[in-house]
């Protein structure tokens, strides 16, 4: 039986050299202690950043228009949340992102159903107490049929483009848009006084630690992404690297934010699958690494090792 | 009890293969090879140690809730050396990862020691990205509302709710960590089974 | 305990120094940690290590 050949980037000869004496613990022990010096002296000197959480309340205090808008969008279903999809809502397939024949968001569904008309509008209006003329406005909306509650929200929103606030109520001149304008203007009243944020985690349960309802309706407005955008957070700005302030972020992620900034990712509809394709692939190379010719002989062409082992090849001659 | 019966029991093989394949004085080396002598040696070492003071400024943070750093300038502190640690983690292990690239260190059967090397990076990013999304302040809910599309976009986020705070620190501090230690004590159990890889053979051909 | 762990020496709370060339953009702060990390890892290789002649006894 002929001796296998030996194959220099996936074999290694055996050592049969010297030993040197090796204190692991020891080497263990000063790694720990320099480490955490370390770590001590980079929290003295430098900190961590904290910017305080958006609240609803604080959004729709500093920008009213934009909540109402926002609000209105949930209404008439335009906003980012009401049009998403799965895991959401149904939406046509097109409407979740595909990679190729693949349209696995779609395929797993509905998990966390979101109706941003009753969940985000309706429903955290009828909570409130003692809201006569409220409550009929709502019955009024309730009792509708379909198409007049799309043909309210649709003459609402013609007028919309001209919203103003003023004196803690929300102005747009609308005719025929049945309980709406009252519907927007207590709600975002609701927003400002801080009640919407409770009413809005999810779930019946005095505890819950879960606030997608809240995050969702925050990120369909231009609040949050403005206050992200004067950070650099955004996509387009490399945002998935940074942190907020001068402070480093995720430095490890910047191949799987550079897809993004180049086409045809970032004019694509289906980026997001298209870059996390990309990245599962590249990763899958290089995990697999010692099973790829010509990749795996790179560190031996490159001949960095000489570097590491000059005082053994010395040693050899 | 006879003796093929004590061979034969769970226990018996468990402990023969165990202490077979990395007997004590493997395990604890005193000695290592004398071409191990270079300054690249000492960041696997260093990544266990930073995620040693990962962990152990965790554990603190754990101690007192997820709201305490922010009400509290101890709590701040705390968690600075957190972030820190972690920062010190992620650049011990890249340049780890260059320096057992340029080694070729998956050589003489080592491929498995490479690959759970990786599978660790990977897990440590999305440990990274648990963590970030369980800072209870504007941080966390920019990253969650953003890269909700991407977990979205594979149908994971049916199951992965980055929004939901709670489920997120739960895998932060619970799920995830118990995944980083198991790879890291068989990554570093691999090493000291195989040794740490030898040189290149000079005026070797070139086949591969 | 108070001003030592009240605030630290050097915050970076402003906001960041940001690098721009054609369509790649990086805050100062990453950058200098992946700067650090290419300098430090030459500096690794290249950095003689301590106990050449106890090496040498041994071969």
């Amino acid at each position: 039986m002929s001796k296998k050949a030996f194959r220099p980037d996936v074999d290694a000869p055996e050592w049969k050299g010297g030993h040197t004496p090796y204190d692991i613990i020891k080497e263990g022990t000063i790694a720990v202690v320099v480490i955490g010096l370390l770590t001590v002296l980079l929290a003295v000197v430098f900190g961590s950043p904290d910017v305080p959480a958006i609240t609803i309340k604080s959004w729709s205090n500093h920008a009213p228009v934009d909540f109402a808008t926002t609000a209105l969008s949930e209404l008439n279903g335009t906003s980012l949340t009401a049009a998403y999809g799965a895991p959401y809502n149904i939406q046509p397939a097109s409407a979740n992102q595909n990679l190729g024949p693949l349209k696995l968001d779609y395929w797993v569904g509905v998990h966390i159903p979101i109706n941003t008309v009753t969940d985000f509008v309706v429903d955290p209006l009828k909570a409130l107490p003692n809201q006569p003329v409220l409550h009929k406005s709502l019955a009024k909306w309730s009792g509708a049929s379909a198409s007049t509650r799309a043909a309210w929200v649709a003459s609402y929103t013609k007028a919309a483009g001209k919203m103003k606030f003023e004196n803690g109520q929300v102005i747009v001149n609308a005719t025929n848009a049945g309980p709406v304008p009252l519907m927007i203007n207590d709600l975002t009243m609701m927003a400002r006084s801080g009640a919407l944020d409770q009413a809005l985690i999810t779930g019946d349960s005095f505890y819950s630690t879960d606030y997608t309802q809240s995050l969702l309706f925050i990120s369909d407005g231009s609040y949050l992404a403005d206050v992200a955008g004067k950070q650099h957070l955004q996509g387009n700005q490399w945002g998935v690297m940074n942190e907020t302030g001068s402070y480093p972020g995720s430095a490890w992620l910047w191949l799987y934010t550079f897809w993004y900034q180049i086409s045809p990712f970032s004019t694509s509809s289906n980026a997001d699958i298209l870059v996390l394709a990309t990245m599962i692939i590249l990763t899958a190379g290089l995990t697999l690494m010692p099973f790829i010719p010509g990749l795996r002989s790179i560190p031996r062409r490159s001949r960095v090792y000489r570097l590491i082992w000059r005082e053994h090849y010395r040693s050899q001659k | 009890m006879s003796t093929s019966e004590i061979d034969r029991q769970w226990t018996t093989r468990l402990r023969r293969r165990g202490f077979g394949k990395l007997p004590p004085e493997k395990m604890l080396p005193d000695t290592q090879p004398s071409y191990v002598a270079s300054w690249i040696y000492v960041f696997g070492v260093a990544t266990i140690s930073a995620l040693i003071v990962v962990i152990a400024t965790g554990c603190v943070l754990a101690i007192f809730g997820p709201q305490w750093w922010h009400v509290s300038n101890i709590g701040h502190f705390v968690n600075s050396l957190h972030l820190w640690s972690v920062e010190i983690f992620f650049f011990s292990m890249v340049v780890h990862l260059w320096g057992k690239y340029f080694m070729a260190a998956w050589r003489g059967g080592r491929a498995m020691t490479w690959i759970t090397g990786m599978v660790l990076f990977l897990m440590s990013v999305v440990t990274a990205l648990t963590g970030y999304v369980s800072q209870t302040n504007f941080d966390s809910q920019w990253i969650s509302t953003q890269a909700k599309d991407a977990i979205n976009s594979t149908g994971g986020g049916a199951f992965f709710n980055l929004l939901n705070p709670g489920q997120m620190l739960m895998w932060h501090i619970v799920l995830m960590p118990l995944v980083l230690v198991l790879l890291v004590g068989a990554h570093v159990v691999m090493v000291r089974i195989k040794g740490v890889v030898p040189p290149f053979e000079e005026n070797v051909g070139a086949d591969q | 305990m108070g001003p030592f762990l009240s605030a630290a020496l050097l915050p970076l709370n402003d906001p960041g120094h940001y690098f721009h060339w054609h369509f790649l953009e990086i805050s100062a702060a990453n950058a200098i940690v992946i700067a650090s990390m290419v300098v430090v890892f030459v500096l690794a290789l290249v950095l003689p290590f301590p106990g050449r002649r106890r090496r040498k006894e041994n071969q």
